[in-house]
């Protein structure tokens, strides 16, 4: 893998290589469906009809999060 | 029987009873808990992706949003700054304005931080969220909150996950008196029996989440609860005779053999 092409950004906690220059494209690597998650990049939260424009740049911290059981 | 359907902010409730999805085996059960419940509205955590295991299953997949009123809570969070920040993120997750707002005091007891659920309260609810503060059973802090723009009240019976069953049935009847706004006991059930001294009182719902997921058969328990709240509503609703210290003969004294 060429390094070069890859972006180091906080993802989830946790570092992480992306090629993704969009939220929508890092959800779209990711696996993710962006129907029931939000994100928040640099404690911003991001619309959802934002996610193709919103850029993803060097060294930001991404959270996704979704539902799970509570009470 | 007659219509008797909860309504708050023009949205209206099939069920009394509301049920929390954490602490279950697995989504299958989860399901069938909700199922056997009856319950339409179904509590739910704001956490992180898991990243690493993305083909783990969704709870949504599983609890249909457009079957069940998805509420989100702010479980987890200590201060007001995260307790808004869990409350935006789920709101932007698309499936519901109304958030169970706790801003948790106390990692032992899990008491609410009461001036800090007031500040948020009132910040959300100029947002425009249908905010449930989960609170203590302190009437002034309940008829603050109504204040601030809560569209329920949700007092706990006890401690969450306590199984202590309804601690202060007097103050909850104070805070029912004074209420204008429904209110919904959250926290505290232990079995049948405390939903049903819940609704007794007049509360408008019981939200329970340990009670059955913890139960032997949470089910079983499930279906329990759901007759627990009938039950106690319709007895509230009926009117219980008052309480006398002497005897008073259910059968005429008039007929008997001399």
């Amino acid at each position: 893998m060429d390094i070069n092409n890859y972006m180091n950004i906080k993802l989830n906690g946790k570092d992480h290589l992306t090629k993704a220059l969009t939220i929508s494209q890092l959800l779209n690597e990711l696996g993710i469906v962006s129907e029931r998650v939000a994100v928040e990049v640099n404690r911003r939260i991001i619309k959802k009809a934002d996610f193709d424009n919103y850029p993803v740049k060097e060294g930001d911290i991404v959270e996704i999060v979704n539902f799970v059981g509570g009470g | 029987m007659q219509e008797d359907r909860l309504i708050i902010k023009g949205i209206e409730f099939s069920s009394r009873l509301w049920i929390g999805t954490g602490k279950y085996k697995d989504f299958e059960e989860t399901v069938k808990v909700v199922e056997a419940s009856g319950a339409d509205v179904v509590t739910v955590a704001v956490r992180r992706v898991n990243i690493i295991d993305r083909k783990s299953p969704n709870l949504l997949d599983y609890v249909d949003p457009k079957k069940y009123k998805i509420l989100p809570n702010t479980a987890g969070c200590y201060t007001v700054e995260d307790a808004l920040r869990y409350s935006r993120l789920a709101r932007e997750a698309g499936v519901s304005d109304m958030i169970k707002l706790e801003v948790i005091g106390d990692e032992k007891t899990l008491f609410p931080d009461t001036v800090g659920l007031l500040a948020a309260t009132e910040i959300l609810a100029k947002e425009g969220f249908v905010v449930f503060p989960y609170t203590n059973d302190d009437p002034i802090v309940a008829k603050r909150l109504e204040d601030a723009g809560a569209a329920a009240v949700m007092p706990l019976g006890a401690p969450i996950g306590s199984g202590l069953g309804i601690r202060n049935p007097y103050n909850l009847k104070i805070i029912l008196e004074a209420a204008k706004v429904p209110i919904i006991v959250d926290a505290g059930v232990g079995t049948s029996s405390d939903a049903t001294i819940a609704m007794e009182l007049g509360c408008d719902a019981v939200l329970i989440n340990t009670a059955i997921a913890g139960a032997k058969d949470p089910i079983m328990m499930a279906e329990a609860m759901k007759y627990a709240v009938i039950s106690g509503r319709l007895a509230y609703k009926a009117g219980r005779i008052g309480k006398k210290l002497y005897a008073t003969a259910s059968s005429p004294l008039e007929g008997m053999l001399i």
